[in-house]
């Protein structure tokens, strides 16, 4: 076995260890409750988990995928400032945008309650923001990004030759996008749209704030109200499950489909909109940079404006500090993992070695705070596995090493958020044809030299895809970061859970604002690399 | 090399168990800004360091779980009744004997066998809009199913814990098939779906959404702070039978603590006339401690009579209670 098919094992073997915890509930078992939710709410819980994963995906899929041929390949009033500006949302946690979108449109809202003062009269036409539909609405705005980026990181790459041929062949412009670039940027699309799933089926703060109850909330009812961890480990397997199924039809679909394409020489020129076209490109992109970040935003201001900023003071600048540290080392380590899996799989494209790569990314899937149990009860496993004469004899302390540490942190977020790194990368070496390859090894070339200068090049706008990603990811998490953190490792992410679990949600304001705007610094910075060059 | 020794120097500094003053560690579910001000002021009084890592009640108890002897926790400190029941049903926090504790903590406010104690109480109870219902129309929490307040109920998710002890507490009184009656009843008088949490609640009160809601007496009081012009009003429920039904915050000393002896002290000193003001204080809840007064605006609300049936109750119960709400439909 050579090298790097034993280093994809093994990190699908560090993943698999915190969910075969998470499966061994299985051993014990929870009848009771299965019986309970069987004859209660499991028929509406997997009604609602479907109806929305596949509603969030469609919607995301759609605006995604417009908005960045749009910026990626169109020309309108605007469009430089929206090619960065509609990634600002990504630095929002959806459980914000829900919050604000529920504080806004809602009954006791001030749009509510001003069109009841104008009218004189209730206004029971205004549709329900605390629905399904609200609640489809939301996650579609928080998380379209995903799709967004690494279809225009698609759209960016792709020959612009080949556009330009169907175009002279006599392709309208929306012929173009859906006969060519359409299907040449599907691996990337479905890159996104399975962040998207996965991510959609083990929320829990946004559907909490709506109150709509999917499996996931299942799994802490189980846990929380029930007492029952094993059913919601039992709960929770079975998401692991339907996310792992998803991953390989997805797998499957495009078996041995190649998506390689000429490399993006020259610049073209952009589809220079017209007439109303113009204005309605504009329009689009205004409409929802402003409902899915700017108006949160602003109603966040207010907030801690209204708070008085009374809790503004130095340990923000503490809790700032912690979370761009974690942010960053976590970025490091997941895109270089991501980086050597997809070279793993391009080297061999066995299916045991696709199947084990697929593995490595179902962290994603799994509910926060039971994969933090998982990963924890590992944790804990290996630190007892250092016997107490051996802590004696080096001085070491005893109880906990691994644990507590930022070293575990890291690992932790390796295993949740590999996913999230791997999609990009993965995608972008689609790109690379391997006739590069051979030619390059034909010319004498060692392979760590193909990499460094002829990969490594041609992949950058995958590893900034990946990387944006996976820092703004990290930042926002929750549950594995309160579990895991050493002493005195406070982030702002948990700053927002300690303000919000009493419903404090103005004095949250502040924290949820720097997190933001934390987030926006690295998307400015990378989506300017992950431009194509020649055509900023 | 030097570097090296250094290195080396701060990691003995950092593992020696003798270096340091005493400290007391505390896994929390009662959030940072709540907490800190009483530490400090117990850092100041005593000289002993408390250090403290926050998170959900749930992950906690599985931390300590998975750590067992190895957990670094010597004191678990939650905000509901049913976790510290969760917690010494696994046997993850030890017996206190302390006649400190036995005398500031009323008895049903603390485990019998000693492994937890409340430290405040949260009222759970009625509020209404003063222009649209009169407080004599209110009498119990069960009365809120009659039919005249149909489409004028509101309340928060049968996912809510204090919902939870509530229907437990209501269950240890009245049997299952009596709860479900009533829990059904208020099902169909919501005037619209349940909320996420309770300042919601109130807001939809204030806002004319609905009359009548059931929330923790703080909520009220945060939200009136803010927006004194708020048309809203406590009512005391069930005073003519069982009383308020009441939860607490509390905590116990882990199993496996290693400095048990220290954070019994700090166990004690939270149950003391101080800390009791402080925690009073900072969040409107009702000191457990009968010799200290409650705030002067928590105080404006009126004395009531308490639920006297153990707390623990609750956690016994609130499986069952869960249950019994998704039976019901309460969502």
């Amino acid at each position: 076995m050579n090298p790097s098919r034993t280093f994809s094992f093994l990190v699908a073997a560090l993943v698999l260890a915190p969910i075969a915890v998470i499966f061994s509930s299985f051993l014990t078992p929870a009848d009771d409750v299965w019986r309970h939710f069987a004859s209660t709410i499991l028929g509406e819980l997997v009604a609602n988990t479907f109806i929305l994963a596949i509603a969030v995906a469609a919607g995301t899929t759609a605006a995604g995928t417009g908005l960045a041929w749009l910026t990626a390949v169109c020309e309108f009033p605007g469009r430089r400032f929206f090619s960065w500006a509609l990634l600002l949302p990504l630095a929002l946690p959806a459980y914000v945008i829900g919050f604000v979108a529920i504080g806004v449109l809602d009954f006791t809202g001030p749009l509510q309650t001003a069109l009841r003062n104008l009218t004189g009269s209730a206004v029971p036409w205004f549709p329900p923001i605390r629905s399904r539909g609200g609640v489809i609405l939301v996650m579609t705005l928080a998380l379209y990004p995903y799709v967004y980026l690494l279809a225009r990181n698609a759209f960016q790459t792709q020959g612009r030759r080949l556009l330009e041929a169907g175009r002279a062949l006599g392709l309208t412009a929306p012929q173009a996008f859906w006969r060519v670039a359409l299907p040449m940027a599907r691996p990337w699309i479905a890159a996104g749209a399975m962040l998207v799933v996965m991510e959609t089926i083990a929320d829990f703060g946004t559907v909490a704030v709506f109150n709509y109850d999917t499996l996931t909330s299942g799994v802490y009812k189980a846990w929380f109200g029930l007492f029952s961890i094993t059913a919601a480990a039992q709960v929770a397997s079975v998401l692991i499950l339907i996310a792992f199924v998803v991953l390989l039809a997805e797998q499957v679909t495009r078996w041995r489909m190649r998506f390689t394409s000429t490399v993006p020489l020259a610049s073209a020129s952009r589809i220079v909109l017209a007439g109303a076209n113009r204005w309605m490109a504009t329009a689009a992109c205004l409409i929802v940079f402003a409902v899915a970040f700017a108006v949160p935003a602003l109603q966040i201001l207010v907030w801690s404006a209204r708070s008085g900023f009374r809790d503004f003071d130095m340990r923000l600048v503490e809790y700032l500090w912690h979370s761009v540290a974690l942010g960053i080392l976590a970025t490091l380590v997941i895109t270089t993992t991501a980086l050597l899996l997809g070279y793993t799989g391009r080297r061999n494209p066995d299916p045991l070695t696709r199947f084990a790569l697929k593995l490595s990314t179902v962290g994603y899937a799994v509910p926060g705070a039971v994969l933090a149990v998982g990963i924890f009860v590992v944790f804990a496993w290996t630190d007892r596995l250092v016997p107490d004469a051996m802590r004696s004899t080096l001085g070491l302390p005893t109880g906990m090493l691994l644990q507590g540490s930022v070293v575990a942190m890291l690992i932790a977020y390796l295993i949740r958020f590999l996913a999230v790194g791997y999609g990009p990368v993965e995608s972008a070496l689609h790109r690379i044809t391997r006739n590069i390859d051979e030619a390059a090894i034909a010319l004498g070339q060692a392979r760590l030299r193909l990499l460094a200068r002829i990969h490594l090049p041609m992949l950058r706008a995958g590893l900034a895809t990946a990387a944006i990603l996976v820092f703004v990811d990290v930042m926002k998490e929750m549950p594995i970061t309160l579990m895991t953190r050493p002493f005195g490792w406070d982030t702002l992410a948990v700053r927002i859970f300690e303000l919000t679990s009493e419903g404090d949600w103005e004095r949250a304001a502040i924290p949820a604002l720097i997190l933001a705007l934390a987030g926006v610094v690295p998307v400015l910075y990378l989506t300017r690399a992950s431009d194509w060059r020649g055509n900023p | 090399m030097r570097f090296l020794n250094l290195l080396l120097f701060a990691g003995c500094v950092a593992v020696s168990p003798f270096a340091a003053a005493e400290e007391v560690v505390v896994y929390s579910a009662r959030i940072e800004p709540l907490i800190r001000p009483l530490f400090d002021a117990y850092t100041r009084d005593s000289g002993v360091t408390v250090k403290f890592v926050t998170d959900r009640e749930g992950p906690l108890l599985e931390k300590l779980k998975a750590e067992g002897a190895n957990t670094p926790a010597d004191l678990l400190l939650t905000v509901d009744a049913g976790n510290l029941w969760q917690a010494a049903e696994l046997d993850l926090l030890q017996p206190v004997r302390s006649k400190t504790l036995e005398s500031n903590v009323p008895a049903h406010l603390r485990d019998p066998q000693g492994r937890w104690f409340g430290l405040t109480v949260r009222a759970r109870t009625i509020v209404y809009n003063k222009d649209k219902v009169s407080a004599a129309d209110l009498s119990t929490y069960e009365a809120l199913g009659e039919g005249k307040w149909k489409n004028r109920l509101c309340l928060r998710s049968s996912k809510s814990v204090y919902n939870q002890s509530l229907t437990a507490m209501m269950i240890a009184e009245h049997g299952e098939s009596r709860t479900e009656q009533i829990i059904g009843s208020w099902v169909a008088n919501l005037a619209v779906p349940v909320f996420p949490n309770d300042t919601k609640v109130l807001e939809a009160i204030a806002a004319g959404q609905c009359d009548v809601g059931v929330t923790n007496s703080y909520y009220f009081g945060r939200l009136l702070a803010k927006s004194p012009e708020l048309p809203l009003a406590l009512f005391w429920p069930n005073q003519a039978g069982s009383g308020v039904h009441v939860n607490i915050s509390g905590a116990g000393l882990t199993r496996h603590a290693k400095n048990p002896q220290g954070a019994a002290k700090l166990l004690e000193w939270l149950s003391g006339i101080e800390a009791q003001r402080i925690y009073a204080d900072a969040n409107m809840e009702y000191p457990v401690n009968a010799a200290v007064k409650p705030d002067p605006v928590v105080a404006s609300w009126g004395s009531f009579k308490q639920n006297p049936l153990n707390v623990a109750k609750a956690g016994e119960l609130q499986a069952a209670a869960v249950r019994l709400m998704d039976r019901a439909g309460y969502r």
